[in-house]
C-alpha cells in the first residue's frame, strides 16, 4: 500500500511544490529584495510612504466595498424573489448562462454602450439629459464590475435560501411575527452563511480586476491589481511589484478570516 | 413577496444581465464600424472572421491548450485525489485541502506575477510551454475537488472484495477505482476546460510575444477600440455556451427528479 500511496502522491506533490510554495516564495523573496538582488526593506519603505500607493490602496478597498454592497444589494432580493417562482432551475439557468461568456467580451460591451454616442446616451438624450461623458470614469468601473459579479453573489445566497425548512418560517408566522419580523429574526440570519460566502467571491477578485480598469476604468492605475500590472508588465519593477503582491495577498487573508469568523 | 413582485423584479434583472450580450450581438450583424447605430444587415464581419488566417490560428491554439491542458490536470489531479483520500487521518487531509485552494481563492494578478517570476527564474522561454504549465498549474486544484467528493462515496468494500478475489493493484485501481470516479474525473476535465479557455489574467503574464490565445487577442483589440469582428466572435461563442447549458440542463432534467444546475456557475 505504501509504495501505491507515494506513486499517486509524487506527482501532486511536485505540483504544490513548483506551482504553490515556490511562487510564494519567490514573490516574497522578490519584494524583499532590488534589482541587484540585494536584501532590503526599501520597496516596503517606498509604498508606505508614498501618498499615491496608500491612496491605491484605499481606493482599492473602497471600490471593492462599493462593488460588494451594490452587488449585495441587487442581488440579494432576486435570490429571494427566485425561491418563490416557478422552474426555479430553469430561472437560474438564465442566471448562470451570462457567466460563461468571456468577462472581457462583456467589458467590450460596455465600450459600446457607455460611449459618447453609445445606447445609454441615445436614452439619456431621448429624456433630455445631454450625453454625459461615463465611459473611462471610475463609475463606469463599478458599474461594470457589478454587473459581472451579480452572479456570483445570487448562487450562495439563493443556496443558503433554499436551505431554511419552511416549517421555520411557518412557526414564526403563527407566533404572530410580521413578514419584517419573519425576514429580520429568522430568514437573514439562518441564510447569512450564503451572504458571507458571496461577499467572499465578490469582494477578493475585485481587487485585482486589472483588466477592466484598463478597459472600462480609462487606463489609469487606480487599484492594487492595475498596479501590480502595471508594475509587471510596463514598469518592469518586479521588486516593486512582488510587494505590492504581497500586501494583497496580507490583506485578502485578513479579508477572508474577518468574513469567516462568525462561523467558529 | 407576492410571486408577480417576484417575477417583476428577477425579469428585470435578467434583461439587465442580457442587455450587454444582445447588444453586442446586434452589431455584429450591423454595417459600418461602431456600435452606435444600426446600419443594415450584413454577414461581412462574420466572413472577415472566418477568413482572417491569425485569428483561426489563436482559435486552434486556444482549443489545443484547453484541451492538453485539461488533460494533464485531470491525470495529476485525480492522482492527489487520490492520494489525499487516502490519508494518514483528518488532520493530514485538512492540511491537503489548505494547500489545495490556495491557488482556487489566489486573484489570478498574483498567480500570474508569481508564475511569470518563477518561469524567469528557470530561465524558461515564455510561450505556449510557459502558458501550458500555468493552466495545467491553477486546474489541478479544481480537478481534485471534483474528484475527491466521489472517492469518499465510493464503496471501500469493493476494493476488499476486488482483492480478496484475486485482483492486483493495476486492476483494482483500472476496473474498480476509476469507473466508481469516472463522473468526478470527467466533471474535473470539463471544469478545467472551460477554466482554461476563460482566463485571461494569469495568461497574459506568462505569455511572451509569439503566443496568444483568444482571450488575450480579445483584450488587445478591445483595448485599441471597437471591433466588429469581437462582436461576431461573442455571438458564436454566446450560441455554443448556450447549445451547452441547454444541454447539460435537459439531460440534468432527465437524469433526477431534484436536478440542481448551481454547479454549473463560473
Amino acid at each position: 500500500m505504501r509504495t501505491r500511496k507515494s506513486f499517486f502522491l509524487i506527482p501532486y506533490l511536485i505540483w504544490i511544490a513548483l506551482f504553490v510554495v515556490l511562487p510564494i516564495l519567490l514573490i516574497i523573496w522578490y519584494s524583499f529584495t532590488n534589482s541587484a538582488n540585494q536584501f532590503t526593506l526599501q520597496n516596503y519603505i517606498t509604498f508606505f510612504t508614498n501618498g499615491t500607493f496608500l491612496m491605491m490602496t484605499v481606493n482599492s478597498f473602497w471600490y471593492a466595498f462599493l462593488i460588494t454592497l451594490i452587488t449585495l444589494i441587487i442581488s440579494y432580493p432576486a435570490a429571494y424573489a427566485l425561491t418563490r417562482v416557478k422552474n426555479q432551475q430553469f430561472w437560474l439557468m438564465l442566471i448562470i448562462i451570462p457567466t460563461w461568456i468571456n468577462l472581457l467580451l462583456k467589458a467590450y460591451a460596455f465600450i459600446g454602450l457607455l460611449g459618447g454616442q453609445g445606447a445609454l446616451n441615445q436614452v439619456l438624450r431621448l429624456i433630455g439629459i445631454g450625453p454625459v461623458n461615463m465611459l473611462f470614469t471610475n463609475t463606469a468601473f463599478i458599474l461594470v464590475a457589478t454587473y459581472i459579479e451579480i452572479p456570483f453573489m445570487l448562487l450562495p445566497i439563493y443556496n443558503a435560501l433554499c436551505e431554511i425548512n419552511p416549517a421555520v418560517i411557518e412557526a414564526s408566522k403563527d407566533l404572530g411575527a410580521s413578514k419584517w419580523q419573519t425576514f429580520r429574526y429568522v430568514i437573514l440570519p439562518m441564510a447569512w452563511s450564503g451572504v458571507e460566502s458571496g461577499i467572499q467571491v465578490v469582494f477578493i477578485p475585485s481587487l485585482s480586476l486589472f483588466m477592466l480598469t484598463r478597459l472600462i476604468g480609462g487606463n489609469r492605475v487606480i487599484t492594487l491589481g492595475s498596479a501590480i500590472e502595471e508594475y509587471f508588465m510596463t514598469t518592469m519593477n518586479w521588486n516593486l511589484g512582488s510587494t505590492i503582491g504581497v500586501i494583497l495577498i496580507v490583506m485578502m487573508i485578513g479579508t477572508m478570516l474577518l468574513t469567516s469568523q462568525r462561523k467558529r | 413577496m407576492k410571486r408577480r413582485i417576484s417575477h417583476l423584479y428577477l425579469g428585470t434583472v435578467l434583461i439587465l444581465l442580457y442587455i450587454p450580450i444582445f447588444y453586442l450581438i446586434m452589431f455584429s450583424f450591423s454595417k459600418g464600424q461602431s456600435m452606435n447605430y444600426f446600419h443594415g444587415f450584413t454577414w461581412e464581419h462574420y466572413q472577415t472572421l472566418f477568413s482572417d488566417n491569425r485569428f483561426i490560428g489563436i482559435f486552434l491554439d486556444t482549443i489545443m491548450l484547453a484541451l492538453l491542458s485539461s488533460l494533464i490536470a485531470t491525470v495529476v489531479g485525480t492522482m492527489g485525489a487520490i492520494a489525499i483520500s487516502e490519508a494518514k487521518n483528518k488532520k493530514e487531509e485538512r492540511i491537503y485541502l489548505a494547500i489545495n485552494n490556495i491557488l482556487i481563492v489566489s486573484p489570478d494578478v498574483i498567480i500570474g506575477a508569481s508564475f511569470l517570476i518563477f518561469f524567469t527564474a528557470i530561465g524558461l522561454h515564455l510561450g505556449f510551454i510557459s502558458v501550458l504549465l500555468s493552466h495545467v498549474a491553477f486546474s489541478i486544484p479544481i480537478v481534485v475537488l471534483m474528484v475527491l467528493p466521489k472517492l469518499k462515496e465510493m464503496d471501500r468494500t469493493l476494493v476488499d472484495a476486488a482483492r480478496d478475489l484475486g485482483a492486483n493493484n493495476y486492476q483494482v485501481f483500472d476496473q474498480v477505482v476509476i469507473p466508481a470516479i469516472l463522473p468526478g474525473i470527467l466533471s474535473g476535465f470539463f471544469m478545467a476546460l472551460t477554466y482554461s479557455l476563460d482566463d485571461f489574467a494569469v495568461t497574459f503574464f506568462v505569455t511572451g510575444n509569439g503566443f496568444t490565445t483568444l482571450s488575450v487577442e480579445i483584450y488587445s483589440r478591445a483595448r485599441q477600440g471597437i471591433d466588429l469582428e469581437v462582436n461576431a466572435l461573442s455571438a458564436i461563442i454566446f450560441l455554443v455556451v448556450l447549445v451547452l447549458v441547454f444541454i447539460y440542463y435537459f439531460l440534468s432534467i432527465k437524469k433526477s427528479k431534484k436536478h440542481r444546475i448551481g454547479g454549473l456557475i463560473k
